[in-house]
This record gives C-alpha cells, sequence and structure tokens, in this order.
C-alpha cells in the first residue's frame, strides 16, 4: 500500500500547530491515493506525542526516540528522514514550511533524489499522483505543480490547511527508529525575540503599519490595535527599510507571505510587493487617507480618513466588543 | 579566504506579473528589469566584508540563461573577482534540484573554498532549496537563514532566523549559509567598480563542461500551469465619524465576514 510520510515538528516535546496540519491533510489524501500515513517524529520523549498524531489520523507513528536528537540539527534530522522515507518507501513526504521545514526538506529531497514543491497552498490527488498549487512572487501568480516520480515531496504553508476533527479513538502503530545522531553545524543557543507574541505567518489576524503613521514613534498605535485584537503585528517593506521595525516584521516580497482570516492595513498604500503577501488574506481592511492608493484596490472593507484619529477610536472600540464578549 | 557566491537572476520585485502564451510560466516579455535576487544581494555584500577583514578572494556562480550574465557583471561591479556562468538549453527548464546538481558540479570544481554563500531564497520561484540542496550534494554543513555570520578559525558562528528568536549555530567550514534580509545592507556598484567588472573573466560552462548530461538536471518537479490570483470583489467604504466608522468596521466583521 503507498505510503504518506509526514515531519512532525517539534519543540520541546510539544507538536507544532504546523505539524497537526499537515497530518490532518495527509489523511485527506490518503483515501484518494490509498495510502497509509506515517508520521516521522524525531527527538526525546517523542514516542508520548503518538497519541495526538493518531488522533489527527496518523496509522503508524516512527519515533526517532533519542536524547542525542534533541536539539535541531539539519544533518542528524535529514538523515532521519531519509532513512524513514526508505523504510516506508514513502510515495509521499509532507513537511511543514516552519523554519525548521524550510531548512530540513530541500536536504533531505537532494539526499533521496526527490522533487520537492515548496509553500503549498493546496494539494489533490488525482489517478495516485499528486498536484499542488503554490505561490509565485510572494502570491503575484499561482502555479499548479505535478511531480514526474516518487517520491512526492512537498512543504505546506502554515495556517492554511485547516486542522481535521481529533479523534481520540483512533490508535497508531508506534515503531521506535534510531539513527546517527552526529552534525557538523550545531544550535549552540536558542534566544527568543518576540516572546509569547503571535507569529505572523501563524496568525489569524495580522495588524500592519505603514509609511502613513509618519514616524517610529507612532508605530504604538498599531501595537494597541493588534494587542486588543490578540494579532500579529507586521509592516511595508518602506518603514522596515526605514529602520522604524525589525524586518522580520515585514510582509510583502523580501518579507513574509501571509494569509490570515484578517488583515488590517494601517497607512499602507500597497505598493505591489505588499500586496503580493498579504491579498491572499481572507478578509482585509484598509485604512488610509488616500482615497486612490492601491490597497482599496485588494480590501473587502475601507475606511478613508486619517490613521491617527482612528486607530486610537478603534482599539477603544474592539477592547469594548472583546470585553462584552467576555 | 575563498568564498564562491551563488546568485540568481530574477524579475525586479517591482514588476507587475502577465502569464505567458504557454499558460505554465510567467510572461517574460513583460519583464522591463531583471536584477540579482535581493537575497543573493546580501550573500555578496556579506562575502566581500569578509574579504575585506581577512583577504582572500570571492567568486560568484549563477546557473541561467544568457541574460543571466548581467547578474554576474553586478556582482563583479560590487567588488567580486571571477564568475562562473552555467548555461545550457537542458537546464531551462530543470527544477530546483537539478539547478543545484549543476550549482555543485560548479562549486566542486573551485575547491578548495571556505564558504559558500547564497540568497536564502531566489524571488519570483520562492522556492528557498537550493542552499540546503547544494550543501547536502556538496556534503558540507548547512546553517540557512543567516542574519549574522562571524568567521572564527577554521569556523564561523552564525545566527539564523526561527519563529519568535534566533538560533546561534557554530559550523566548521567549509559550509553553505544562506543569507536573509538583515544580514547587512548591500553596497550599491561604484562607476569605478562598474569599469573594472567589464574587464574582469566570466568563464563559461555548459552540462558537458562539468561532466554532467540533461538525465541529471531532468526536472522531477514541473509547473503545468501558471495563473494569475483570483480578483478580489469591489471594496466597501465604510463613511461617517472615525467613532462611527470604528463601530461599523467591528459590526461588519463580526456579522458580514464573521472574522472577530
Amino acid at each position: 500500500m503507498a505510503m504518506i510520510l509526514t515531519f512532525a515538528e517539534q519543540r520541546d516535546g510539544k507538536l507544532r500547530r504546523a505539524s497537526l496540519e499537515v497530518v490532518s491533510e495527509a489523511r485527506r489524501l490518503a483515501g484518494a491515493l490509498g495510502a497509509t500515513v506515517t508520521a516521522v517524529v524525531i527527538g526525546p520523549g517523542t514516542e508520548s506525542l503518538a497519541g495526538e498524531l493518531a488522533a489527527y489520523g496518523a496509522d503508524r507513528v516512527q519515533a526517532f526516540d533519542d536524547a542525542a536528537l534533541g536539539a535541531y540539527a539539519t544533518e542528524a534530522y535529514a538523515r532521519a528522514l531519509a532513512q524513514a522515507i526508505a523504510d516506508a518507501k514513502a510515495s509521499v513526504v509532507l513537511v511543514p514550511f516552519t523554519a525548521m521545514g524550510k531548512d530540513l526538506a530541500p536536504r533531505v529531497a537532494a539526499r533521496v533524489g526527490a522533487g520537492l514543491a515548496s509553500d503549498c497552498v493546496g494539494l489533490s490527488a488525482a489517478g495516485g499522483k499528486l498536484v499542488a498549487r503554490r505561490p509565485l512572487y510572494a502570491g503575484k501568480a499561482y502555479a499548479t505543480v505535478e511531480w514526474a516520480g516518487d517520491p512526492q515531496m512537498a512543504t505546506l504553508r502554515p495556517n492554511v490547511f485547516p486542522l481535521g476533527t481529533p479523534d481520540t479513538s483512533r490508535k497508531a502503530e508506534v515503531v521506535k527508529a534510531s539513527v546517527d545522531a552526529s552534525s557538523r553545524a550545531k544550535v549552540v543557543a536558542v534566544r527568543a525575540t518576540a516572546q509569547g507574541k503571535v507569529q505572523l505567518t501563524e496568525a489569524q489576524i495580522i495588524v500592519s503599519g505603514g509609511r502613513g503613521l509618519k514616524g517610529p514613534e507612532h508605530f504604538p498605535l498599531v501595537e494597541a490595535l493588534a494587542e486588543a485584537m490578540g494579532a500579529a503585528v507586521g509592516a511595508s517593506r518602506a518603514v522596515v527599510d526605514a529602520g522604524w521595525v525589525d524586518h522580520q516584521m515585514q510582509v510583502g516580497q523580501t518579507g513574509k507571505t501571509v494569509s490570515p482570516s484578517l488583515y488590517v492595513a494601517c497607512g499602507i498604500s500597497g505598493a505591489i510587493q505588499h500586496l503580493a503577501g498579504m491579498s491572499s488574506s481572507k478578509v482585509i481592511v484598509a485604512i488610509n487617507k488616500d482615497a486612490d492608493a492601491p490597497i482599496f484596490k485588494v480590501a473587502d472593507y475601507g475606511i478613508l480618513g486619517d490613521v491617527f484619529e482612528l486607530l486610537p477610536k478603534l482599539t477603544e472600540a474592539v477592547r469594548a466588543y472583546f470585553a462584552s464578549r467576555g | 579566504m575563498k568564498i564562491v557566491v551563488c546568485v540568481k537572476q530574477v524579475p525586479d520585485t517591482e514588476t507587475r506579473v502577465r502569464i505567458a502564451a504557454s499558460g505554465s510560466a510567467i510572461s517574460e516579455a513583460d519583464v522591463a528589469n531583471w536584477i540579482v535576487s535581493p537575497y543573493d544581494e546580501f550573500a555578496i555584500e556579506e562575502a566581500l566584508r569578509i574579504k575585506e577583514a581577512k583577504g582572500g578572494e570571492v567568486v560568484v556562480v549563477t546557473v541561467g540563461p544568457e541574460r543571466a550574465q548581467a547578474a554576474l557583471r553586478t556582482g563583479l561591479a560590487m567588488g567580486a573577482d571571477s564568475a562562473v556562468h552555467v548555461r545550457d538549453a537542458a537546464l531551462d527548464a530543470t527544477d530546483t534540484l537539478g539547478t543545484a546538481r549543476a550549482l555543485a558540479a560548479a562549486v566542486r570544481r573551485l575547491a578548495p573554498f571556505d564558504l559558500v554563500l547564497c540568497g536564502q531564497q531566489g524571488v519570483g520561484g520562492d522556492n528557498s532549496q537550493v542552499p540546503g540542496m547544494l550543501a547536502e550534494l556538496l556534503d558540507l554543513p548547512q546553517v540557512t537563514v543567516a542574519v549574522k555570520i562571524e568567521i572564527g578559525d577554521g569556523k564561523a558562528t552564525i545566527e539564523r532566523e526561527i519563529e519568535g528568536g534566533r538560533e546561534t549555530w557554530e559550523t566548521p567550514l567549509p559550509a553553505v549559509v544562506s543569507a536573509q534580509k538583515g544580514l547587512n545592507e548591500p553596497r550599491y556598484a561604484s562607476l569605478k567598480g562598474i569599469m573594472a567588472a567589464k574587464k574582469k573573466t566570466i568563464q563559461a560552462l555548459d552540462l558537458a563542461g562539468l561532466g554532467l548530461d540533461a538525465l541529471a538536471v531532468a526536472p522531477k518537479v514541473t509547473v503545468t500551469a501558471v495563473e494569475l490570483p483570483p480578483a478580489r470583489p469591489a471594496v466597501r467604504m465604510i463613511e461617517g465619524d472615525p467613532q462611527a466608522q470604528a463601530a461599523e468596521l467591528i459590526r461588519l466583521l463580526h456579522e458580514e465576514a464573521k472574522v472577530i
């Protein structure tokens, strides 16, 4: 029987949501491909994650349960995943397009000679073959992609593929595996730069600010609205290049491509590079004082006005709204 | 230090993308301006800074059609010492793995080297695959998405971005490192640099010259169609004073869009 293999990323013994999205998608594809689903987990104590992976759709969990694999290291993880692909004779390999997956998948693809499609936002199966949809030019265009042979390998954009409904009665066969855990390049320290904050690429709501805010001293207006909405904070390239905020907050080409349910653009005119990175958001709100700003061409709701007047009122109203809903 | 920098020529990020008549690529005729992929500029700049601090040489390498030579000239004008252009009709339809195989063969010919730098992503294809594939094919350690690189004695200390934080990595050299925005501020080529670049050599290599055949670069992934994103519905402007606009927006987001 054909095998779909998924890489289940964990950090500190916790599965990332993106890992569960990937297992959920593998489960959906399994029927069409007549396949079973194996989730691969790497690191100490990972055997205990098997229940959660089974609930979301894994039939089998292969655990490289080894203290020496505690910290992510590209070479050792690539060796493990490549070995799992060979063991399972996997025809499809799905990896979350997270910082870890983005680093790991290409090395594995080269190792096993697989074709790899990055940052997929849609997958389907036809005649036993996978078909993927993925953005080009940060979303200015979309490509349909097919593979010439197995293994068909893809990384999946976080926050796009819906989580399945977990079924705790599902059980997975747990297989232990081991691998040479050595790596030349190693992580020696990890530092949080945005602890507790919502990540741009995983956020359901993003509030972004641009040059209309006139200076970095006014950026807290955007941050306050974001906090009130439980949103991540984004920025246009103009304000990143001007040094107002860190480049990790940049949305668009040469920054992050995002697809939240709600994107609120404050004082962002909508340069083509920015629109590319956010126009696949489900709902877009634009607040700008220039009626001709291109951002209004992609927005669902527009407010023609001054961000300095509007943002404090909106923040206040959002707080009141959430407070009233408890 | 001998540093190899892999670059890709891409459409300017200002480009308004149109679809080619084939329906499976963007229209190159509508690309007004080709540039060095912005992330590759960070890689070139970092290589030049390391060379300025430690001495050595910088070689820029690209895989691409005739027009890609301009990207190498840009690298040379910024200060790279020499360039290698891998071009072959068989590479026109290749994928990331084929590109990485051709690059790996070209880079191997430049051994011994201390460091291979790439951009973390080629703007446009947005695959972020070649650096990791190259590292595997060259059997070298890799550190991707680097925002800080410190070169030590036979090793490097590198900071890379992860969700909500930064990791510090240590790797022996040679290694493959990919550059992220934030690593540095790339210089502009000076007029003197542009003039000097005209005299520097660009070595051209085809697949046979690299000891590869067309089969080695046959694509495993093929783009069968490219389309523009679906048009979005017209905007609905919210009127009134700021207080009323704020209240109406929240009502619409809750009742109509159902996103809060």
